[in-house]
């Protein structure tokens, strides 16, 4: 089979497994978060933690529960991850250095997954499983929470209730991610992905040497870690490596957990707002930058320039042969187009322009389609951004599924467009001008520039995924990425459930022939231009030292 | 309307200059970023002087400029209009009554307080706004409407209020001031026109906020790229920074963006509206409720015959030449219709219409025969309702033939009037019916077609109408208008406009008598007409000069003309920033990494040239677009769908494609300068 027809069906699988489950999955999501019954564990959990699982917060209240979660969060993997080294299962793993921790706990808080450390290197099993799985767990559920919050904003009228946090953190939990990781888990070790609660075994190469071979509760964690766009790996090498993901057949399915629940929320989407045409509009946009990205990054590695790769066939430096350039450059699209992070390849050994797409991939917010949640939010955000430009060209004051964008919404809108690239471009300018973030890097030239640029642009965009060949585990990058993954999260989170309250106030505007219909073609290639061209002017400059000087000749 | 001419540009220049205050500037954000670039782009030039950090600072310079220009223009079409106003204000002096005494005495008219009684008679102008309390007079407000037939004003009714500034023709009227000083009507006039009182709309403000969002994103953008640049081993001089933060940060929206505004004002004021605030101009374009008044918007101001329905046995013609003899000397408006109508019959049959005797007696209308008519020389022809003319024709012969009645049944039942036309040959002949005429509202010509468009806008029309519900049904059918409301009664309308309101929708009416301004002042856009009574006017926030109320659907295509406007150049100056990129970027890097010259897809001759064509064109696209910021863009009627669609192809595509295109030119100019080249 010729490389192109293997990345042609893949792609084509793909797709046809996220189209299959997005419906029903959209169904049971909007159930999930519409509904009145609560299922007995859930009942359980509310009684344990005193919740009143029938409260409808005002949207400071319900943000205050968020903050107070996720702070609470970071603190107890800071714990666990300081103080593994008195617990159970740990390996003999000593405690982390505190910016590592600190960076780590904030890491996997912000569904970021940023690895400044070595999975087999510096996690015992009881804190990969009790902390970060954990957390691998909730924090996707608060990114959905926030999403569910904001679409409430725009069916609800005249208040500024957005529903309970505690109760959309647990129905996420509980309904969604548990039963699909579970699921997910169980067909990955049958994929042959490894679960075992083992110390290191020795083993005795063919070379006669010897070598620690570390297994672990690996496909349990596997399982969320791409369901939950979360994509911190249990090993360093992360779904390169082959106990995460063994075979094209467990990296097709782990390739599609990653879409499944962030194209499932654009239908849940279309269900609750009572309109599918709008969910299948978003849904065109975010699969057109993802195809067009998974186009690109193919099309780069394939024309492979330079005379070893020649002989190879195609840039094969940095991809496990066993999955090829096709499955690589299909989940690396997917990764960095989820915020996932997750990566079956180096990136940093991709062609420069590949490079440079992915860099451009997670700097268009991770919108397509995004996170669990955030991907959603942030392109309704970027939809009311063209609906506002727009919307004036047709003569009235914009307006988005009957609300009106005043000067109020603008303010929060302009403010979630300017927090993560205000982030990216501070972040590696601050690196680049001083010497000693400079020192980490360990290429000279624009492929260096593009290392740090990744790395920040990963880090504010909560994407997780590294380049490469940037030495991060320095105080200096733990703490200023810390600081991107943190403001990159929770900013544009305050900004949203503020926009969902402020949407929800109003009343809804009568559709009529005056109406900018949002659910059109022309509106899809509208909010597209709008999504390339705010990202694209924003990061050419960067991209033209790193990427675009390395690729173009 | 002229938009831009040489000398209305030549005398806004000073204005221009004055406004380079940074105290000024700062109002508009993305122009003040442009202001201290100029700044220390001049500093760098003195410092290190060169044909192109010159010429650069020359050029970011102008863009101030030429943003200022854009609302000094804005500005000074009103200052003509405001000089006339104030001339009128200035001249008075009212004749002021003593309250207890009666006695009159001189006062100018600034001093005149709310509540004094002033006298005006023939050749005075009016000193202050007011309501006659006393006495009818004809007026003279072409200084405020421009119109030069005088109109009627007097004590009580609707047409009580008067406007200072304007003159009294004839007659005697009281007046009692309602206007504090300073702020009547014509000061307010004055402010609006010259856009001295224009606070920004809540949309301006959504735009600008995005509009500062991107600027602070590319302040950033540029800011950073210096540590890259470093990194990279090209460290840029601070000037081409500054060339590139000018091109990227939204300066042509930035630079019209309040002229545009206040254009639209004035828009409104040479059609004669004034909108007392721009908070209502924007309203316009959002209104998808309109409440029409059905007499005098709908319809004409009276009922006219529209057809003669022929009694059995009798020639069609015959029933017009008697309905016009009944209706020879009737001289109310459907008396006169029912003549035209006739004549019109009579003259295409090829009849020439008689003439009467010289002892014709005109019969007139009384309350008790109900009936009006002719007697000549015996021969008696009356017309009038249904039962009026059974009682005469039951005086000598029979009564109603039924077909007859059940005619004027029909007509009743369509929403007209029916009137049975009947006559008497002679003295001895029984009195016999001749058919009906039919009388209805007339529907202005060219009201179905305003509807049908307003419809394709997404504007819902609703008549309102005193009239029972069979008639303001058939009414409203053939105007075509969306709904009515029968029977109606202040109250009623204030019911109507809540309910459209909590639907969501914006609400458009207008008014003039003091028993509309509840409802003019609930309505989103309540336009008052100029005819009305101080309350109205008080009430609403437009007053319509010429008192038209079909202008109402005007003022919703001008508030949407605005907004559209504004989207059309947003759209165009962003698109614009491609390629800006295309001609900056690789005169930054070319020099450093080789093959980023290839992004020079405009094979611009040399990095200087470059960026300043980028620069040049940047500010030139300003004065190009000033006559559109005035003028708007041009708006035809139409579906949401297929505005966007031509104005994405217009200024989206085209503001993709012109850059290149207007870059190239100028580079092909420019690098043919010494030093630059």
């Amino acid at each position: 089979m010729s490389v192109g027809l293997a990345a042609v069906l893949q792609a084509a699988v793909l797709a046809a497994i996220v189209a299959a489950t997005a419906g029903p999955l959209g169904n049971h999501l909007a159930r999930t978060f519409t509904t009145d019954r609560d299922l007995a564990p859930e009942r359980w959990i509310y009684r344990l933690g005193g919740i009143d699982p029938r409260a409808d917060q005002r949207w400071t209240s319900y943000l205050i529960s968020l903050l107070a979660f996720s702070l609470a969060s970071i603190l107890a993997v800071i714990a666990f991850l300081q103080l593994q080294a008195h617990l159970p299962l740990s390996n003999g793993m000593g405690a982390m250095p505190f910016h590592q921790a600190l960076n780590t706990a904030i890491s996997f808080t912000t569904n970021t997954n940023w690895q400044s450390y070595s999975g087999e290197a510096a996690v015992g099993h009881f804190a990969q499983m009790a902390a970060l799985a954990v957390q691998n767990f909730a924090s996707a559920a608060v990114g959905i929470a926030v999403v569910a919050a904001l679409i409430r904003g725009f069916t609800r009228e005249r208040t500024d209730r957005l529903g309970s946090f505690w109760v959309d953190l647990v129905r996420g939990v509980v309904r969604v991610l548990l039963p699909g990781a579970a699921i997910a888990a169980i067909v990955l070790v049958l994929g042959g992905v490894v679960q075992n609660l083992d110390a290191p075994h020795e083993i005795t190469t063919l070379t006669g040497g010897h070598q620690q071979l570390l297994g672990g509760p690996v496909a349990s964690q596997e399982a969320i870690k791409e369901l939950g766009t979360n994509g911190g790996g249990f090993f360093n090498a992360n779904s390169a490596h082959p106990l995460e993901n063994p075979s094209p057949f467990t990296n097709l399915f782990e390739n599609a957990l990653m879409l499944v629940i962030p194209f499932g929320l654009v239908s849940a989407f279309g269900v609750m707002v009572g309109n599918r045409r709008q969910a299948r509009t978003v849904s065109l946009v975010m699969a057109t930058i993802l195809g067009l990205m998974v186009l690109g990054t193919t099309v780069s590695e394939l024309a492979h320039p330079g005379t070893a790769s020649q002989l190879a066939g195609a840039a094969m430096e940095g991809k496990e042969t066993r999955l090829g350039v096709p499955a690589s450059t299909l989940f690396a699209a997917s990764t960095t187009g989820t915020s996932t992070g997750a990566v079956n390849a180096a990136h940093d050994s991709l062609s420069a322009l590949a490079g440079g797409a992915l860099i451009l991939n997670m700097g268009l917010g991770e919108v397509a389609p995004g996170g669990t949640g955030s991907g959603l939010y942030g392109m309704l955000i970027l939809a009311m951004v063209a609906v506002f430009i727009a919307g004036l060209m047709v003569g009235r004051t914009p307006e988005y599924l009957g609300k009106r964008l005043g000067p109020g919404e603008l303010k929060l809108i302009a403010g979630y467009i300017l927090v993560t690239p205000a982030l990216v471009l501070l972040g590696t300018g601050v690196a680049l001008a001083f010497d000693g973030p400079t020192s980490s890097i360990l290429n000279s030239g624009p492929h260096g520039l593009s290392e740090v640029l990744y790395a920040f642009t990963s880090a504010a965009n909560n994407n997780g995924s590294a380049f490469g060949g940037l030495t991060s585990a320095t105080t200096f990058y733990d703490l200023a990425l810390a600081l991107a993954m943190l403001l990159g999260r929770f900013l544009p989170i305050v900004l949203v459930l503020a926009l969902a309250a402020s949407i929800g106030r109003q009343g809804r505007v009568p559709v009529t022939a005056g109406t900018l219909p949002t659910d059109t073609r022309l509106f899809a290639g509208l909010l597209l231009g709008v999504v390339l061209v705010i990202a694209g002017l924003t990061y050419l400059p960067a991209l033209a030292l790193g990427p675009l000087a390395e690729g173009v000749r | 309307m002229t938009a831009l001419t040489p000398t209305l540009l030549r005398a806004s220049i000073p204005g221009a200059i004055r406004k380079l205050d940074p105290r000024q500037m700062i109002h508009a954000p993305v122009m003040f970023v442009v202001e201290v670039g100029s700044v220390l782009t001049t500093v760098l030039a003195i410092d290190d002087p060169s044909a192109f950090t010159i010429l650069l600072a020359i050029w970011l310079w102008l863009t101030v400029l030429f943003a200022n220009l854009a609302e000094a223009v804005a500005e000074g079409r009103g200052k003509a209009q405001a000089d006339a106003l104030r001339a009128a204000r200035t001249s008075a002096e009212g004749r002021r009554l003593d309250p207890a005494t009666g006695a009159e005495h001189r006062v100018p008219a600034a001093e005149l307080q709310v509540g004094d009684h002033v006298v005006c008679e023939v050749g005075d102008v009016i000193p202050s706004d007011g309501d006659v309390i006393e006495g009818v007079a004809s007026v003279d407000e072409s200084a405020v409407t421009g119109e030069s037939a005088p109109v009627i004003r007097e004590s009580g009714g609707d047409r009580s209020a008067v406007t200072g500034g304007t003159k009294v023709l004839s007659d005697r009227i009281v007046v009692r001031i309602t206007a504090r000083p300073g702020e009547t009507f014509i000061d307010r006039m004055i402010a609006l026109v010259e856009g001295a009182a224009r606070q920004r709309t809540p949309n301006e403000i959504a735009l600008s906020v995005l509009l500062t969002s991107l600027t602070i994103i590319f302040l950033i953008a540029v800011a950073t790229l210096q540590p890259l640049a470093g990194y990279s081993g090209a460290l840029q001089p601070v000037v081409v920074l500054i060339a590139l933060l000018v091109c990227l940060i939204p300066t042509t929206i930035g630079a019209l963006l309040s002229a545009i505004g206040i254009a639209g004002m004035d828009r409104l004021v040479q059609r004669n509206v004034l909108a007392m605030s721009g908070r209502a101009v924007e309203a316009a374009g959002d209104v998808s409720t309109l409440l029409l008044d059905k007499t005098g918007t709908i319809t004409l101001g009276n009922r006219q015959a529209s057809e003669f329905i022929a009694a059995p046995g009798v020639e069609p013609l015959e029933l017009a030449a008697a309905a016009r003899r009944s209706s020879l000397a009737d001289e109310t408006p459907e008396g006169r219709s029912i003549v035209v109508l006739a004549e019109q019959q009579l003259t295409a049959a090829g009849r020439t219409p008689e003439t009467v005797g010289a002892a014709a007696e005109f019969v007139p209308f009384t309350a008790q025969t109900r009936m009006s008519g002719l007697d000549d020389e015996g021969r008696a022809t009356r017309k009038g309702a249904g039962d009026a003319i059974t009682r005469w024709l039951a005086e000598t012969g029979d009564g109603l033939p039924a077909d007859v009645q059940e005619a004027a049944n029909e007509i009743a039942r369509r929403g007209g009037t029916p009137l049975v036309v009947a006559e008497r040959a002679g003295a001895s002949d029984p009195a016999r019916a001749l058919g009906v005429v039919h009388l209805k509202d007339v529907v202005k010509p060219g009201m179905r077609e305003r509807f049908d468009e307003l419809r394709r806008m997404g504007i819902r029309t609703v008549m309102i109408t005193g009239d029972n519900p069979l008639t303001a049904a058939a009414i409203a059918e053939e105007a075509g208008v969306d709904d009515f409301l029968a029977e109606a009664k202040p109250e009623d309308k204030m019911a109507l406009i809540r309910k459209e309101q909590e639907g969501g929708n914006l609400v458009a009416m207008t008014g003039d008598g003091t028993n509309d301004a509840p409802a003019l002042a609930q309505a989103d856009v309540g336009v008052a007409m100029n005819s009305g009574t101080a309350a109205a006017k008080d009430a609403g926030n437009m007053v319509d000069l010429d008192s038209d109320p079909t202008k109402l659907i005007e003022i919703v295509e001008i508030g949407k003309q605005l907004l559209i406007t504004r989207g059309a150049l947003t759209t165009f100056s962003v698109a614009n920033d491609v390629a800006k990129y295309f001609a900056i970027l690789p005169a930054m890097f070319a020099a450093l990494y080789p093959g980023l010259d290839r992004l020079n897809v405009m094979g611009l001759a040399s990095p200087e040239s470059a960026i300043l064509s980028a620069v040049v064109f940047n500010a030139l696209i300003i004065i190009a677009l000033i006559p559109l910021a005035l003028r708007g863009v041009r708006y035809r009627p139409a579906s949401a769908s297929s505005l966007l669609q031509r104005n994405l192809a217009i200024y989206g595509l085209g503001g993709l494609a012109a850059p290149f295109v207007g870059i190239k030119l100028l580079d092909l100019v420019i690098s043919q300068i010494p030093g630059v080249a």
